[in-house]
């Protein structure tokens, strides 16, 4: 099969191109190597299949970022067997830069001139035909978006590709050239291919060139000596450059027509908004709010805080028969009521309201439901609480039971606790009873064996009878964020799936309708439901990049990076990082300066990912649900902060202990703003999908099932109920390492029983983030025999299980989020930290770095959490680090002869 | 011409008031930065427009071979420039 390269600057189309000529069948390559990083998919419209590589976008092929290293790398040694070029046209001078250096080397070549339509817009014109005549090389006009001259570019690419092409320079005219022939010569006297390139590299004196080929560079070094230009002197470098741009700007002019009377300096929509969004004032606060509105319309369930600002208030009132408000409520004796409650805010005993002149208490809700008043301790009436009735098939309420001799019964078991058969008035035998809904029920009673309510014999049929318009989009608190309503859409479904099930297999093995329902599906659909929301984050965080806002939002923020040793570019990978820490990792590729870099990768994980989003959102909702104090989305936007806090002070602290270096360069192109591709958004988020879908079947569903096995069998292979889990393998590994959790609050200080569960959970959490909390909804059906987390958010009940059986304190809680936060990550994100770390050293440290952070922080939010007056402490101790780094540095004290010192003391003692 | 050009001094890009303009004469500056401007087309003889500077005032946006270019103070630095309009008419 023929292999065609994409190659170009960034931003000049590359990704549209490739998108669209490969379609469906292009495939993002697996990260474990740094030369598998570039995108390949198949063309099918030629005489023969061709397979098409999108490479990294550059803008030269000097060894600047480790990108252009890979694409210099590939075109080179891989040899497709035709390169397209992608010429943005509204941008054809620095363009065409590049240009001129692949045409260097020998291989057939192809120049699409991409935006040709925006260029029209504009008014401008832009000759293609001369422009192939002057540059010598194949030129097609296309449009990526609008899939124009696609088919005419890949034909005049295949045309090419039948034969070889050697590679021409436009430095032919410069005084160089003499120069260049003779290194030439000697290249290929050590038969060396692309000489031509290669010779010109060698006279810039590139960095890769001069290690390649040590003699010739000597000559080059030699002729400088002996060479002077009027403007330049002897810096090859420059008149290299320059002579590019030069021969550019001569035949630029010649095919590119301006509009005539176009002024340059005229504001564009483009330079509105950016107006507005790099405001010296705004600019920042703009930023802040964007990010707090895409987490608020991802993750709240209070949307726009109507809800909080009480537009759903509505007071809840008590109604008699026929369905008129009550406004006044009597005592038993007919007196009027000033108050519900008594002096200590309890209800009181008897409330009534009048009917003409006799008194009831029969109240109803405003659907016509008997129902109970439930007074806060205020007085005012917190809740309607319906009497549960069951209802025979004819939908008639069920008001007494009898027995079969037509005596009314209030007891309707025996004394084994049986139910009795019951009989209506007439001696009839009931055959089912049914809820209210008309659902087949089951009869409940206490245990005196008086009528308490009704259950469902169906699973099916409760999990329908609880879904309502309320499930999907919010309660009287407000309505739900758009990301909260497709996680309750997905999730509604699978409740259902889960609910067939558990009917399909309730006359199985108990351990089989365990294993599957509890073990295989509950920990998978626990993971799948939050599927909606991290792509919609991921969404909006592709809609900031296409539009050209990240661009910019580096610029913002790039002075404060930068005294953290960063530039403003680092920002991108960083912000990557809360959709998935593997491709922000790999992102890091275009920072330029190695220390930046795995400073960089080192903090990603930081960034809390979209995995780690359902241990922040559960845990926040059960300490919510718990205390009934704070607010959900504050706990998680706080997490995130922290996260970035810590990775602020980790990269800090890198950058003044064992990573020093000058602050990177910071030399950054800023795209135009334009409306992001709707298709380009899609395909994004279905390779997302795609990701996310196979990991949650593969490795989690694997961990899943090997959790649920050891957590039901005993160290002897024997099956275990749900209720005697605690015997289990895994109740025993996570008993033996507890002790080294306490710190964290999450170890032997709970309870013995259950006391080990965060301690397992976060040991699964390094195969996968989302392990975690499917690992809470494993075990919670297990603590509670029967749980069934059919509310909305079922991780939320399984980490109230959690709480309510081990008693962790709400620090402790805190302490395990953000254990789980910084720790070592999944097992992905730590396959690709390896791949793109420069060594085997620096991986290891990466690790460890990553264990300490946890294993500090979450200390730190454990013991100040639970003691306050512990923070002064800390505070104190840290200062005395930053003072001892401070004054080591100045050269004051020297930390690395003292440990040496020590070390050598040490040795000379045990000698 | 030569003289005339002598006569005119230069001023390094980062000197700019928002608004100004000018010619690249010199590039100065050394390794990677250097390599790196040059490879963005900040380059002798290109013309070269102050955009803005960013909220903290600190990196600069320049337009320059009709597109936009973001680059710190500390690197502009070492870019001299030819100032339009002020000598010239």
């Amino acid at each position: 099969m023929k292999k065609f390269a994409l190659a170009g600057n960034p931003n000049s189309g590359k990704t549209t191109l490739f998108n669209t000529l490969t379609g469906s069948t292009a495939h993002v390559g697996n990260w474990p190597g740094v030369t598998v990083d570039k995108k390949e998919g198949v063309y099918k419209k030629c005489a023969e299949p061709i397979s098409i590589v999108d490479l990294p976008g550059i803008y030269s092929l000097s060894p600047y970022t480790p990108e252009e290293v890979i694409s210099r790398n590939f075109i080179l040694d891989e040899k497709p067997d035709c390169i397209i070029n992608i010429v943005d046209a509204t941008n054809l001078e620095r363009n065409l830069y590049l240009t001129t250096q692949i045409m260097e080397i020998d291989v057939p070549m192809v120049i699409a001139l991409n935006m040709m339509d925006a260029v029209e817009k504009n008014g401008d014109r832009i000759d293609a035909g001369k422009l192939e005549e002057k540059i010598g090389l194949p030129v097609v006009a296309i449009s990526a978006l609008k899939e124009k001259g696609l088919d005419e570019l890949m034909k005049r690419a295949y045309e090419v590709s039948q034969k070889p092409r050697k590679g021409t320079t436009v430095l032919a005219d410069t005084k160089l050239m003499h120069l260049i022939g003779d290194c030439r010569i000697a290249l290929e006297g050590q038969k060396v291919d692309n000489t031509l390139f290669h010779a010109i590299k060698l006279v810039e004196l590139d960095e890769i060139e001069v290690q390649m080929h040590p003699e010739s560079a000597k000559m080059v070094e030699e002729f400088k000596h002996t060479f002077n230009d009027d403007t330049f002197g002897s810096d090859f470098e420059a008149i290299v450059a320059d002579s590019r741009y030069k021969y550019i700007s001569k035949h630029y002019s010649a095919v590119l027509e301006r509009k005539k009377g176009a002024d340059r300096q005229k504001m564009s929509v483009s330079d509105k908004v950016d107006r507005v969004l790099t405001h010296k004032v705004w600019g920042i606060p703009i930023f802040i709010v964007i990010l707090f509105l895409i987490f608020h319309l991802t993750f709240s369930e209070d949307f726009l805080y109507l809800g909080a600002g009480g537009v759903f208030d509505k007071e809840v009132r008590a109604y008699d028969a026929t369905g008129k408000a009550i406004e006044t409520f009597y005592d038993e004796n007919g007196n009027m009521l000033q108050s519900l409650v008594d002096a200590e805010g309890n209800q009181l005993e008897g409330i009534f309201y009048k009917v003409g002149d006799a008194l009831s208490d029969e109240f109803y809700d405003e659907d016509g439901n008997e129902a109970e008043l439930v007074v806060d301790e205020d007085g005012a009436i917190s809740e309607m609480a319906v009497v549960p009735y069951a209802y025979d098939q004819h939908g008639e309420k069920i008001k007494q039971f009898y027995d079969k001799d037509k005596n009314p019964i209030d007891i309707l078991t025996d004394d084994k606790g049986e139910l009795l058969p019951l009989y209506d008035q007439n001696g009839n035998l009931y055959g089912k009873f049914y809820t209210a809904d008309g659902y087949e029920a089951a009869i409940v009673t206490d245990e005196e064996g008086h009528f308490e309510d009704v259950e469902f014999v169906s699973a099916i049929d409760e999990f329908c009878a609880g879904v309502d318009a309320h499930t999907f989009f919010g309660y009287e608190d407000g309505i739900f964020s758009p990301g909260v309503i497709l996680f309750n859409t997905l999730d509604t479904f699978m409740g259902f799936l889960t609910a067939c099930l558990t009917q399909g297999l309730s006359t199985a093995p108990a351990w089989v309708g365990g294993l599957v329902v509890d073990g295989v599906f509950g920990g998978l659909f626990a993971i799948l439901s939050f599927l909606p929301q991290i792509l919609l984050l991921f969404l909006f965080f592709s809609i900031l990049e296409d539009s050209g806002y990240m661009a910019r939002v580096a610029f913002i923020l790039d002075r404060i990076f930068r005294r953290f040793g960063l530039s403003g570019r680092a920002f991108m990978p960083m912000i990557m990082g809360f959709g998935c820490s593997v491709p922000a990792m790999i992102n890091t590729r275009t920072l330029a300066d190695q220390n930046e870099r795995t400073a960089t990768i080192r903090v990603i994980p930081f960034f809390s990912c979209g995995a780690k989003l359902p241990i922040l959102t559960a845990i926040a909702g059960g300490i919510i649900q718990l205390t009934g104090i704070g607010n959900a989305d504050l706990i998680t936007y706080g997490m995130y902060l922290l996260g970035i806090v810590v990775a602020i002070c980790a990269v800090l602290l890198m950058r003044n202990t064992t990573m020093k270096g000058e602050v990177p360069p910071f030399i950054m192109e800023l795209p135009a703003y334009h409306a992001p591709q709707f298709k380009n958004l899609m395909l994004h988020l279905w390779d997302k999908t795609k990701h996310f879908v196979k990991k949650a079947f593969t490795i989690i569903l694997a961990s899943t099932i090997v959790i649920w096995f050891i957590s039901h069998f005993s160290w002897n292979w024997q099956y275990l109920p749900d209720e005697s889990m605690d015997q289990s393998i895994l109740a025993g590994i996570g008993g033996i390492i507890r002790p080294l959790f306490t710190p964290l609050g999450f170890g032997s200080q709970l309870s013995a029983r259950w006391g080990w569960v965060f301690v397992v959970a976060a040991i699964t959490g390094l195969i996968a983030k989302e392990n975690v909390i499917a690992t809470f909804g494993t075990l919670a059906a297990c603590i509670t025999s029967g749980f069934v987390a059919n509310e909305a958010l079922e991780g939320v009940d399984s980490v109230v299980e959690m709480i309510s059986a081990t008693g962790i304190t709400v620090p402790a809680l805190i302490a395990f989020i953000a254990f789980n936060m910084l720790t070592i990550p999944c097992f992905a994100a730590v396959a690709t930290a390896k791949a793109e770390s420069p060594n085997k050293r620096s991986f290891r440290f990466t690790l460890l770095f990553w264990v300490v952070t946890s294993y500090v922080v979450s200390a730190m939010i454990y013991i100040i959490g639970s003691w306050w007056w512990t923070l002064f402490i800390f505070l104190a101790v840290w200062a005395a680090v930053i003072a001892l780094i401070v004054l080591n540095n100045k050269g004051k004290i020297d930390i690395k002869a003292f440990f040496e010192k020590l070390k050598g003391s040490f040795k000379r003692k045990k000698a | 011409m030569q003289t005339a050009e002598n006569e005119r001094a230069l001023v390094a890009l980062n000197q700019f008031e928002v608004g100004q303009s000018g010619v690249i004469r010199q590039v100065g500056g050394d390794g990677r930065i250097r390599r790196r401007l040059f490879d963005m087309g900040v380059t002798p003889g290109a013309d070269v427009y102050l955009r803005k500077r960013a909220p903290l005032g600190d990196p600069l946006e320049v337009t320059l071979r009709n597109y936009e270019l973001t680059l710190r103070k500390s690197e502009a630095e070492v870019i001299m420039v030819e100032l339009d309009k002020e000598v010239r008419k």
